[in-house]
């Protein structure tokens, strides 16, 4: 049986058997407890993720002086809506147009807008993404996301090597003219925020 | 330093590999190695930018071919034997204990200043921002190049960037130097621009996509001015 976890270096018992011995010490010398574990994961499995930038997306493209303020000051707007903290300390929203697409990279770690798309996907923190992202993003958003842009459209990487936090605005869907700030939210997929999917897709 | 994790522009790595509906945690043992994050913050193992580093420090072949949280489990051992709280032959004797008994539970101890930070931290993050009194050298418009040197130690100047030539389009303010705070130095704030590069600066004629362009982070020290 295969797990999403397995790697050709250890088996799932014997990473699960390291990780738990360090944990145990970590919880012996006053470090952790499995409480504060149950807690973290509660957060990042129920409460924070992008569901909440989707929230913000969708009131950007029905409220015009809140999209301004979002490109304006991205970490202000989103408080206003009580979105923000760990790993978002400092956002700065890219508003992706007919002419210009954006997408996020981290090339030299992970870093990832958690306050606003929760924690990041596991292809965006492997080799293959952070590599090709930089030399050859038509490329990958065509053959990697089958996303393909024509290139009048220029595409602009956003390569997170600082402490400020990027991600995208997408493109409002064609013909949503009628729906609610509740119904745009829900076409608001984490991929369209990352900047390898346009909204509205799956 | 120059290791394998600087990945911008490598070729040989494959396709994206993307998981319909991949859940948040994709083990068991990725929610403590999650968690160990904050809790060693907390206890004063490392600052973001040595934990970065203490990643950055492992087998190469072991980074490319292991689990991204097996990253953050590597660095936790590293820091966690420098601060006198982990002790590596203790921790095989009973990683070798929790493989005979993989279901022995964990000591039940609790600490609601623990939780207390954790939920702050959440909330409210580690801005790394820092007041300084320096005058910035640069400003919005400046051409600018990457100085092409290559140090030992922790740096974001990735080796994609080193001695090329771009824009600066953001003036962002000082904020903790991780050149500095990241191999064990002070936070010595340096002002933070963000620079444009365009993708035939970057990978040549021969080689760049047509329209695209690069914006990448940088500490004032790692520029020059380009006339």
């Amino acid at each position: 049986m295969t797990a999403p976890t397995d790697t050709p270096l250890r088996t799932q018992a014997e990473i699960a058997a390291r990780v738990k011995a360090l944990e145990s010490m970590l919880i012996e010398k006053g470090v952790m407890t499995t409480e504060a574990v149950d807690r973290l994961v509660a957060i990042y499995e129920n409460e924070v993720g992008p569901q909440l930038g989707a929230q913000v997306v969708a009131r950007a493209w029905t409220d015009p002086e809140f999209k301004q303020r979002l490109i304006a000051d991205a970490t202000a707007a989103c408080a206003e809506m009580g979105i923000g903290g760990l790993q978002g300390e400092e956002m700065i929203v890219l508003e992706n147009t007919d002419t210009v697409h954006n997408a996020i990279v981290c090339t030299l770690c992970s870093c990832y807008p958690w306050p606003v798309l929760g924690l990041p996907p596991n292809w965006y923190k492997m080799p293959a993404y952070r590599a090709r992202m930089v030399r050859e993003p038509r490329t990958v958003l065509a053959e990697d996301f089958g996303y393909v842009l024509p290139d009048a459209v220029e595409i602009r990487v956003w390569d997170s090597s600082s402490e400020l936090r990027y991600w995208v605005l997408p493109k409002r869907p064609e013909g949503t003219e009628g729906l609610s700030e509740t119904e745009l939210a829900a076409l608001v997929t984490r991929d369209s925020m990352i900047g390898v999917a346009p909204a509205g897709s799956r | 330093m120059n290791g394998v994790f600087d990945l911008g522009g490598t070729d040989g790595l494959g396709p994206v590999v993307t998981l319909e509906n991949e859940p948040v945690f994709r083990a068991e043992w990725e929610k403590p190695a999650f968690a160990m994050f904050a809790s060693c913050f907390r206890a004063g193992f490392f600052g973001v930018d040595a934990f970065r580093h203490g990643i950055e420090k492992m087998d190469p072949a072991e980074y490319l071919l292991s689990n991204y949280y097996e990253h953050w489990v590597h660095t936790v051992e590293h820091y966690g034997e420098k601060a006198g709280v982990i002790d590596l032959d203790e921790l095989e004797r009973r990683t070798q204990h929790y493989l005979a008994n993989p279901d022995e539970p964990l000591a039940d101890r609790r600490d609601p200043d623990l939780l207390a930070f954790v939920d702050a931290a959440v909330t409210h993050g580690a801005d790394a921002r820092r007041e300084a009194d320096k005058v910035p050298q640069y400003k919005v418009g400046d051409r600018v190049t990457v100085i092409a040197d290559s140090p030992h130690g922790h740096t974001r100047r990735a080796r994609y960037v080193r001695g090329r030539t771009g824009e600066i389009t953001g003036a962002h303010g000082t904020y903790i130097y991780p050149d500095s705070a990241g191999n064990g130095g002070p936070e010595a704030p340096e002002h933070l621009y963000t620079v444009r590069f365009t993708g035939l600066e970057l990978w040549g004629p021969q080689t760049a996509e047509p329209n695209t362009v690069t914006y990448f982070d940088v500490w004032e020290p790692y520029l020059t001015l380009t006339p």
